[in-house]
């Protein structure tokens, strides 16, 4: 699937972006584009900074150097207008974050209406065809409570895309799940990724990275030590720290 | 030791008005705690910090004062560290003194400014206390509902409004639940500038029929069924609300 992809124009612009925690220097110059339709994978081993820089790129986390760049607009100096720059990048969480005080549809339905000012009927409408399309359509109703760790992350995927997003970001969205449910969300991504979302994953699931991603970025030490397809990043590996990387993960 | 419970047909009316007066000082205390008890703790919690250029001078201490959060702490900090008593009186009596006072509404069947001092001082102080159980509640909403509703394009007001604070409410409420019943209990002190509630009638009764043990055995049980009732009802409040969610 990744040749017959259409690549198009530049969705985000990262320039020497720089984060720092304290004494902590988390990301030291991150440059990089993403463009629409493209499926990025984002790899490495913990602490090298993936987390961060993908929260940087909806500004969860505020860089403290540098500039990104959506839809050629400015996110640091976005003031007000960071939230509706928001609504345009669909946020999934390792740990879910669904809203625990709404049921199922209204997780799905309060940011269209009182975000984008839809009807609700609208609204309700949209979330239940998605709903449909991950095979929830019958927890509608259901609290986030009564529902299991993978049903939980269709759900946020799903409440993420109520938005009509340009772009995914997945914060290991796999990771806090036990080992039956990482398929289930997986596919999912995989049909999202196939419709030509445009998508930046920071992922540990490398089956997933080299079947869907366009690119593969190799974070090492808070920069990209690697930028890829999938091929060249598995099958040829020029950065000695990727290639002891890959050995301890795909053995 | 004999009891007589003889004067309570004369006596039982002073009783009775003590009691609503009691309950209405306390409600009207409770809606004004609630209200500076979350007004504060959004304060507390707010993210505004002026003196940020400073960080370019290398001066962080100071780049990160807010100065609503620190108002905010201090006039917790000091309502919680002085006695109930002097606040009342301060209010009651000092304020006047710098020409601040009630406006004498008259025709209401109570002395108004009396009435309105003793709330004002019992809201106040409760909602310092107040404050902390929000301000607890709110911080014990995970980061990630934030953030979630944040990412989705919600402004921090309506994250706060529809997502952290119905579930901070839930979080509170036996917290809060204590604090109506500890202010029934303590609405009592407005004796002091004469409010005619429950315990200054009760003074008034065995000042004049002597029956001291026997009107405040009275006056205990009227305080226990409204604090038992109170803590049975805000019970129920929560069974109800966890109950929509399992």
């Amino acid at each position: 699937m990744n040749t017959e992809k259409q690549i198009g124009d530049v969705i985000l612009e990262v320039k020497d972006l720089n984060m720092g925690f304290g004494h902590l220097h988390v990301l030291k110059g991150i440059d990089t584009v993403i463009r629409k339709g493209e499926v990025v994978v984002v790899i490495g081993a913990s602490g090298a900074g993936k987390s961060t820089f993908l929260r940087c790129l909806n500004r969860l986390e505020t860089p403290t150097g540098g500039d990104i760049l959506f839809h050629g607009e400015s996110l640091m100096r976005a003031g007000h207008n960071l939230n509706h720059l928001r609504e345009k990048m669909g946020m999934v969480f390792q740990q879910f974050n669904l809203f625990n005080n709404l049921t199922v549809l209204d997780n799905i339905t309060l940011a269209p209406r009182i975000v984008k000012k839809q009807k609700p009927a609208q609204a309700e409408a949209e979330a239940k065809k998605l709903l449909e399309r991950v095979g929830l359509a019958d927890k509608a109703s259901a609290y986030p409570s009564q529902l299991s760790g993978g049903q939980r992350q269709r759900i946020a995927i799903v409440r993420a895309l109520a938005m009509n997003p340009d772009v995914m970001l997945f914060d290991e969205p796999t990771s806090a799940l036990d080992p039956e449910m990482v398929g289930e969300v997986l596919d999912v991504m995989r049909s999202l990724a196939e419709s030509g979302m445009t998508m930046v994953v920071v992922s540990h699931e490398m089956g997933f990275a080299r079947q869907v991603a366009n690119r593969i970025l190799f974070m090492e030490g808070g920069r990209i030590a690697e930028d890829g397809t999938p091929d060249e990043v598995f099958g040829n590996p020029k950065n000695s720290r990727l290639r002891e990387f890959l050995g301890k993960v795909l053995h | 030791m004999d009891l007589n419970f003889s004067f309570l047909p004369k006596y039982w009316p002073m009783f009775v008005n003590g009691a609503k007066t009691t309950l209405l000082l306390s409600l009207a205390t409770i809606l004004i705690g609630v209200v500076v008890g979350v007004f504060l703790a959004i304060l507390r919690l707010s993210k505004w910090y002026p003196l940020k250029f400073l960080e370019r001078f290398g001066l962080r201490r100071a780049a990160r004062f807010n100065p609503l959060s620190f108002l905010s702490a201090f006039y917790v900090e000091f309502i919680r560290g002085t006695p109930l008593m002097v606040q009342i009186f301060f209010i009651f009596y000092a304020l006047p003194q710098m020409g601040l006072r009630f406006p004498n509404i008259t025709g209401l069947g109570f002395d108004f400014p009396r009435f309105a001092s003793g709330i004002l001082a019992l809201g106040l102080n409760s909602g310092a206390y107040i404050a902390e159980i929000v301000r607890a509640g709110i911080q014990a909403v995970d980061r990630g509902q934030t953030e979630a509703a944040r990412s989705l394009g919600m402004t921090g007001g309506q994250a706060m409004r529809h997502i952290v604070l119905p579930q901070a409410f839930k979080n509170i409420l036996p917290a809060l639940g204590n604090e109506f019943v500890t202010l029934i209990k303590e609405s009592s002190i407005v004796m002091v500038i004469g409010i005619t509630e429950l315990m200054f009638n009760t003074s008034q009764v065995y000042s004049s029929s002597y029956r001291y043990f026997e009107s405040l055995i009275v006056c205990a049980v009227i305080y226990f069924v409204m604090t038992f009732t109170t803590s049975r009802l805000m019970g129920l409040v929560e069974r109800r609300l966890r109950a929509d969610e399992h």
